[in-house]
């Protein structure tokens, strides 16, 4: 058995985690369709920010839509479909095979 | 225990097994109760609401939309640091399945008043074990109680043990439906007083709401940490028996009842013993006294604790006898009677072999007679063993009492 794997005397009892958090768990990584914003067409209307289940629509210091936080985005769908400007498409992650899964669309990298 | 003030000790009323059971839960005072009725163990939560809605208790009381939402928001309660009671029967309690097994790796020390009834179809209210033994490898810890004194005394227990740190395991306490849960008896009741410092409060370990120490319930884990995780599950259950046996005389030296895993009925110098659980015991000691009296060397040993199995107790009871009868009030399609194969599995290592002869009986409600007691002890003088046929059971074919 390789070094790193503990064995069960040294877990915690009721299989639970201490200062476990959810902010490092990359959903983005089974991820199919990806949101591709058009930011000529955006209305600041947030219903994607409020609507988006893993948080991932990332708002600038004017709160306006700067881009898609990709680490957790799980490619759903729900913004594209909630936008009332169609500034959302959904596009094939096989049109982004060159690009890091994680990576940040948009112009603010923040959040994490 | 010292007793404060001038409320009387004890006091004795008729009561049921339900009733008792919810006067138990008052005197307890949970922090959360979530429940959902069904026969019979409705009157468990439905006296308990009386008491909340009085402002007898403290209690949150969650009124759910089925016994899987109350099992459920028992174990978010229960892990959150609460002292968390609840009841359920037959279907509500395979309703509760799912759950189960989670609430026992979380180690939440939930207590579950579990009314005995028959599983559907074909719908039947009345008692046999088929809800229970279906949950006896979920995870609980599961005491089987005779008569209504012994639910009160072991739902006391109950609150102890589950939430012990060495066990840190849920509790089923089972009574036999309307036999026990329904039937008016003499209950000797503690004061509030005396059950308060008895039970105490609930000191929690990792509770889910201590944000200084802040812990995930419920992670998501792969094959290569799974078995090392469910390994320390097992831990609470191995340190029931020790930790049982001293909570069981710590609270026989208010009470003055002591209850084992299991109960002796003239089994020491017994050449045939019936083993039984439950209400059904009754009967069977009471064949024991008559037939001592016509000189017959009969015993019965009552298996009061299921989870976990007594198997030494059970060895040593059965151990040098002539002959050993085993009644099921369930059946496993197909395979041994639970209680049965526990027996058997028992006496497997004894140097000697106990022949064992095992019977269903009292499916649905069916009545369990002195007369069919008195036909096992019979059957064991005749050197009967394996499968030994359904007790009380109409047959076209079959005469008397039993039907294989
Ligand atoms: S696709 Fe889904 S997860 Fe991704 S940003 Fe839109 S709403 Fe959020
Ligand atoms: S829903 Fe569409 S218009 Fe509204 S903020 Fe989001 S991208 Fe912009």
């Amino acid at each position: 058995m390789s070094a790193e794997l503990k064995c069960w005397q040294d877990f915690p009892p009721g299989g639970i985690a201490f200062g476990a958090t959810a902010r490092q768990v990359e959903t983005g990584l089974w991820r199919s369709m990806r949101p591709v914003l058009d930011a000529v067409r955006c209305v600041s209307c947030l219903r994607c920010w409020v609507q988006c289940p893993d948080a991932s629509i990332i708002t600038d210091s004017d709160a306006r839509v700067s881009g898609v936080d990709f680490f957790f985005c799980k490619g759903c769908g729900l913004c594209a479909k909630v936008c009332p400007a169609g500034a959302i498409v959904m596009r094939p992650e096989a049109e982004f095979l060159n690009e890091p899964c994680g990576a940040v669309q948009g112009t603010s990298p923040e959040g994490r | 225990m010292i007793l404060l003030g001038r409320e009387k000790p004890y006091r004795r009323e008729m009561t049921s097994g339900n009733l008792a059971f919810a006067e138990a839960m008052r005197q307890i005072n949970p922090d959360v109760v979530a429940a959902y009725p069904i026969t019979p163990s409705t009157e468990i939560p439905m006296k308990f609401a009386e008491f909340v809605a009085d402002g007898l208790t403290d209690t949150e009381f969650i009124a759910v939309e089925s016994e899987h939402s109350a099992i459920t928001a028992c174990v978010g309660a229960s892990v959150s640091g609460a002292r968390v009671m609840t009841a359920s029967s037959a279907n509500g309690i395979a309703l509760m399945h799912e759950i189960f097994p989670i609430a026992a790796m979380f180690r939440a020390p939930i207590v579950l008043g579990l009314v005995n009834r028959t599983m559907g179809a074909p719908l039947n209210i009345h008692c046999d074990h088929s809800d229970s033994m279906p949950e006896r490898d979920s995870g609980w810890i599961q005491i089987y109680c005779e008569d209504a004194q012994e639910v009160y005394d072991t739902v006391l227990l109950a609150v102890r043990l589950a939430e012990h740190r060495d066990v840190l395991t849920p509790v089923f306490v089972c009574q036999d439906g309307f036999i026990t849960s329904h039937c008016y008896e003499p209950v000797e009741f503690l004061s509030d007083e005396i059950v308060r410092n008895f039970v105490g409060t609930r000191e929690p370990f990792w509770p889910l709401l201590d944000v200084d120490v802040p812990v995930s319930y419920g992670s998501f884990v792969m094959s290569e940490d799974y078995f090392e995780i469910k390994r320390t599950q097992l831990e609470g259950m191995s340190n029931v028996p020790r930790v049982c046996g001293e909570l069981s005389r710590e609270l026989a030296f208010v009470t003055g009842r002591e209850y084992g895993a299991v109960e002796r009925c003239m089994t020491d110098d017994a050449d045939y013993v019936v083993v039984v659980m439950s209400s059904a015991a009754g009967v069977a000691k009471d064949v024991v006294d008559s037939l001592r009296g016509r000189g017959v060397k009969a015993g019965c040993l009552r298996v009061r604790m299921f989870r976990p199995f007594p198997y030494d107790e059970v060895r040593d009871v059965l151990g040098d006898k002539l002959g050993v009868a085993v009644l099921d009030r369930s059946v496993s399609p197909g395979g041994a009677p639970p209680l049965a194969a526990e027996v058997r599995t028992a006496l497997y290592d004894c140097p000697r072999r106990v022949p064992v002869a095992s019977y269903i009986f009292g499916l649905g409600g069916r009545d369990f007679f002195p007369a069919d007691a008195e036909m096992v002890f019979e059957d064991l003088a005749e050197g009967r063993s394996g499968f030994a046929g359904y007790i009380g059971l109409r047959d076209k074919y079959a005469r008397g009492r039993r039907a294989v």
